[in-house]
């Protein structure tokens, strides 16, 4: 979490190499994620954007896009769009629907349901409440919290909204001006924080 | 003086030749080019400078083109007429590089622009001008500067409006899509599936201008080529025969420029670990 310009956005981008930083390196089990293949790495680490970018056709077009972007993998190593849409809270004859009239928080799950089709061991989210009503948000966010421990997935969500970090998360990096400013479990860095910044920050008004 | 024009026009078509154009009668016409300055200022479009600018440049270009011309025509040699083509080629070149100017502020990008545009056009119109020149027309000696040239001129042309379309296209379309191709990068897409709805949008809009053609003509207008044939005393039957080369001659070169064009100038919005590569804004 961190204010607007912190680097949030930035920091995700880097983890999937959407852009590359300019020093220093990223690693995935140890290694660097450039020594993976980057197709193969970003389908291991999926990425759901801040405004959801359908592609044209069905929900089920959506999905099966995923699966075929990955060349190799058999079909039937891919888990059934069903169960996927109904993780995402979503009924099964929203296959049909298309995607592009969706509205914003609908097109955010098939956005979650479309990376969850690669079998990602890692799932990053930037800011996927922003663009969304606050009812829908707080939906949303139940199923970001939920869906990752079903599917035994990491995630990391940007956000600067106070309460998303502390009600999903259970560690909390602090960003400001591109930089790190305090990291630690969640409860304890809303409760106890030691940096003074990060207290001026949690003093704010959600 | 437009009734002068035309009651002269009549008199000499009535005579069944050709009308010989003087440099008195382009003066009477430059009447038509202040009409449209006077229009311009009436409705402040600012565009008189534009047409006094034009139409001085137009007068000077194509003079200059007609001595060239001649020169070719009579001088006979194959070299005279590659070297014209060449020349010809890079005009067009420099022409669709330049209407992508706003965008090309990016270091290398330019010359990356010249060298794909360049290459899309020699290759779309070189295979073009040769099917049609030595295998349609067989024209003796191969290189009849009286078909070579001006073939060749309208097949550039027609491609170098496509190529500079597609480019514009292509940029915009990426530019205003971002979200789209990098949720396809982001899913691990390669960089030509990622951006294959762009291109295929840029291809489209590069292209029907040429099918746009194709329905049309005729109806709407005679082409320039036809007109130009029929007013030089050709039967319009030949006249017509000559157009419908002329016209697949313009679809099949625009379409080979750009396609090929479309498919290499979307590699350079892409970094090689297929990042959608940070470029100014179009």
């Amino acid at each position: 979490m961190g204010p607007s310009g912190a680097g949030k956005t930035s920091l995700l981008r880097l983890l999937n190499r959407l852009d590359d930083p300019t020093s220093g390196d990223v690693q995935l089990d140890g290694k660097p994620i450039t020594s993976y293949p980057v197709g193969a790495l970003r389908r291991r680490v999926g990425f759901v954007f801040q405004r959801p970018a359908m592609f044209p056709g069905t929900v089920a077009d959506n999905l099966r896009v995923a699966v075929e972007l990955g060349g190799t993998t058999k079909p039937s190593e891919s888990p059934p769009m069903e169960r996927i849409l109904a993780a995402v809270e979503l009924a099964p004859d929203y296959l049909n629907r298309d995607a592009v009239r969706l509205s914003g928080g609908e097109q955010q799950r098939v956005s979650i349901a479309r990376a969850l089709m690669t079998r990602p061991d890692v799932l990053l989210l930037d800011e996927p409440t922003s663009a969304l009503d606050p009812e829908v948000a707080d939906r949303l966010l139940a199923t970001v919290a939920r869906v990752p421990k079903e599917h035994g997935i990491s995630v990391v969500m940007v956000t600067h909204r106070l309460g998303e970090a502390r009600e999903a998360s259970t560690w909390t990096i602090m960003l400001e001006g591109g930089r790190l400013v305090e990291a630690g479990p969640t409860e304890r860095l809303f409760t106890a924080a030691v940096n003074p910044r990060t207290r001026a920050y949690l003093a704010t008004a959600d | 003086m437009m009734p002068v024009l035309l009651v002269q026009a009549a008199r000499t078509l009535a005579d069944a030749g050709t009308i010989d154009v003087t440099w008195t009668d382009l003066a009477l016409t430059a009447a038509l080019i202040l009409v449209a300055i006077g229009l311009s200022r009436w409705q402040q479009l600012g565009l008189e400078r534009g047409f006094l600018v034009g139409a001085v440049r137009a007068v000077v270009q194509l003079v200059a083109v007609g001595y060239i011309l001649v020169y070719l025509f009579t001088a006979e040699h194959w070299w005279l007429v590659l070297i014209a083509l060449v020349v010809m080629l890079l005009s067009a070149t420099s022409a669709a590089v330049q209407r992508r100017r706003g965008a090309t502020r990016v270091a290398g990008e330019r010359r990356a622009l010249w060298t794909i545009s360049g290459t899309s056009m020699l290759v779309g119109s070189g295979i073009t001008l040769a099917y049609v020149t030595q295998l349609v027309l067989r024209v003796q000696p191969w290189y009849e500067p009286r078909y070579l040239v001006p073939l060749f001129g309208m097949i550039v042309g027609n491609a170098m409006n496509g190529a500079a379309l597609a480019a514009e296209r292509l940029s915009s379309e990426l530019e205003s899509h971002r979200g789209e191709v990098e949720a396809y990068l982001a899913l691990g897409a390669t960089p030509a599936r990622a951006a294959a709805e762009p291109s295929r949008r840029a291809m489209y809009a590069a292209l029907i201008p040429s099918v746009n053609g194709l329905m049309t003509v005729g109806l709407v207008q005679l082409p320039g080529m036809m007109t130009g044939q029929i007013l030089a005393g050709q039967s319009p039957l030949l006249a017509v025969r000559y157009q419908i080369v002329v016209m697949f001659m313009l679809a099949g070169g625009t379409a080979m420029t750009t396609v090929m064009m479309v498919l290499w100038y979307r590699r350079t919005f892409f970094t090689p670990a297929a990042q959608l590569a940070a470029r100014v804004p179009v």
